[in-house]
């Protein structure tokens, strides 16, 4: 690990207060007051359209607040600049449109690239992608075409390019759509095992029982902050019923909506 | 004229000399003109440039701007023989061409970052902006100029002068050197917009570095193409390669070895049957990609055998 740190060693990683976006209105998020300490795995869960995604943006800097303020790692999150500490896994994105031809060892060096910025990128990188490979079971992978891979290898693949750059917070949005059910419990497993070595996780996850069995803190949002704390609690409120309405059925082995 | 101008053009007359000496080593009649050694130095950097680019752009679904910036390189010539013709100046018609398509190249970032416009409408715009620019300054010029328009539209081997291959050689330089240092940035761009912001990239400004490289490129590629088909060269042999390769470096060197196959054959075809460059250039390039198509789908069918080895998920 790099040694010239510059804030959030010991503080919060993200720390949102007041936390306001969207038209005057009708915000999309509203007074939203967030922490996540070094060490958490925070899952973040809530109706469609309830601002889910809107809030890791905000947090993530890429979207300038109405009101309140959004802290990354003890900066403001838009002028945040030591971007490889932080790594991001979205919906897969060769899914639908992209057919582009690169490879899985590509796309995980793309997790050194904060590092080299118009450098070269050198063997010191290559060798922390492989490890990364390594780390997530799919090295044997390393020089497929990456829409060759299944949903879940591919999610593994960015899990990968995070891991490589180094990445203390890793930041997933909605990773486990469009993959099947097998791979969906392997990828939590995986999640489980990396926040076990110290990484901390802020995920947004549609599943709500996957959060409840997997996370240390459940923030249940609908535009504004419903339920902020343990999952066994969570599971225990009314949080749910009142954040997505009367909708929610309670089945054995999980929560659906 | 100035010092690295003289300089470039005694190199670009080293290579002619060189390619005539082979010439007639080897009895290779069409080396024996110094246009053609001037059209193989700008047609093989063209095959380099163009693919370039062009797998930046054909990968994030732009494969259409080369074709819009083409049409705005038109009227960029048009402006320079209209004020040519006007304040009888000499000014390279290649120059405010280049000019114009990069003014048209910002614009059509400016468009779609302040309008909801969807990427291909606002293309389409400057396409047509540009082309009718074009059309209308070119019939307000009398007499001789509508003739001399024929060279900008489908391109010309035998007016490559030794100016426009130094114009060549600088533009090919500006463009590589680019590429070669923001290599990085382009690539996360091109994958992924989003992951490419939470890393720290300015996206929008890559934009416009993109949508200005390939206003170089067009224009640079325009006097062999012609404006109507360069754009070709921005995608026909970047598709052909996405047949081929499995990495993105791959694909990038793949496209542009297949790029040099259509030029050179494209340019000898052109000079011996006397057929006009460019569509000789683009139809050997879709030969190209045919083959290609026919290769790759050989090759998964290959691949296609052995299964996919899943890991525990």
């Amino acid at each position: 690990m790099s040694g010239s740190r510059t804030g959030g060693d010991d503080g919060p990683l993200v720390e949102a207060r007041d936390l306001t976006f969207g038209y005057a209105a009708s915000p999309v998020v509203e007074d939203v007051d967030l922490r996540v300490e070094r060490g958490e795995y925070v899952g973040i869960v809530g109706p469609n359209g309830s601002g889910k995604s809107t809030l890791l943006r905000l947090l993530l800097g890429l979207h300038e607040a109405d009101a309140g303020s959004a802290e990354l790692l003890g900066h403001p999150a838009r002028a945040f600049a030591e971007r490889e500490r932080v790594g991001y896994v979205a919906q897969d994105v060769t899914e639908d449109e992209k057919r582009m031809p690169i490879t899985v060892a590509e796309v995980v060096l793309m997790g050194r690239f904060p590092h080299a910025g118009f450098g070269r990128v050198t063997a010191a990188d290559r060798e922390h992608a492989r490890e990364a490979l390594r780390t997530v079971g799919i090295e044997h992978l390393a020089d497929r075409k990456i829409t060759a891979l299944s949903g879940g290898q591919r999610q593994r693949t960015y899990i990968a390019r995070a891991l490589a750059g180094e990445a203390e917070l890793l930041v997933l949005d909605e990773p486990t759509v469009g993959v099947d059910a097998e791979s969906v419990d392997a990828f939590f497993d995986l999640l489980d095992g990396l926040v076990a070595d110290g990484l901390t996780v802020l995920l947004v996850e549609h599943d709500i029982g996957a959060v409840i069995e997997h996370a240390s803190r459940v923030v249940c949002l609908n535009r504004e902050v419903y339920f902020d704390g343990d999952p066994v609690a969570f599971a225990e409120s009314d949080a749910l019923d009142r954040a997505y309405g009367t909708n929610v059925r309670r089945e054995e082995g999980g929560i659906v909506t | 004229m100035s010092a690295p101008y003289d300089l470039l053009a005694r190199l670009v007359g080293l290579w002619s000399d060189g390619l005539g000496w082979v010439g007639e080593r080897l009895g290779i009649e069409m080396l024996d003109y110094v246009f053609m050694h001037h059209a193989f130095l700008v047609g093989a950097l063209i095959a380099v440039m163009a693919p370039l680019i062009g797998t930046f752009l054909v990968h994030r679904q732009l494969a259409l701007i080369g074709d819009a910036l083409a049409h705005t390189a038109f009227a960029g010539v048009a402006v320079g023989l209209f004020v040519n013709s006007l304040l009888g100046t000499g000014i390279s018609p290649y120059v405010t061409a280049i000019v114009v398509a990069v003014i048209a190249a910002l614009a059509i970032e400016l468009i779609s970052e302040t309008t909801d416009a969807y990427n291909d409408v606002s293309m389409a715009i400057v396409l047509s902006t540009g082309f009718a620019l074009g059309a209308v300054l070119i019939s307000l010029n009398t007499g001789g100029l509508a003739v001399g328009i024929n060279q900008y539209l489908f391109g010309n081997l035998s007016t490559v002068s030794r100016e426009n291959a130094v114009l060549l050689v600088v533009l090919f330089a500006v463009v590589a050197l680019v590429v070669t240092v923001t290599y990085k940035q382009l690539l996360y761009v091109t994958f992924d917009e989003t992951a490419a912001r939470v890393a720290g990239v300015n996206v929008p400004w890559y934009n416009r570095l993109m949508t200005t490289l390939t206003a170089l490129v067009v224009v640079g590629a325009m006097q062999i193409m012609g404006v109507i088909l360069v754009a070709a060269m921005l995608v026909v042999p970047v598709a052909a390669a996405a047949q081929l390769a499995r990495g993105f470096r791959e694909a990038l060197l793949a496209s542009v070895v297949l790029a040099q196959i259509a030029v050179l054959a494209g340019i000898t075809l052109s000079f011996h049957y006397n057929t006009t460059a460019g569509g000789t250039i683009v139809l050997v390039a879709v030969a190209v990609y045919i083959a290609s198509v026919l290769a790759g789908k050989a090759q998964s069918r290959r691949a296609g055998e052995e299964p996919l080895p899943t890991p525990e998920d």
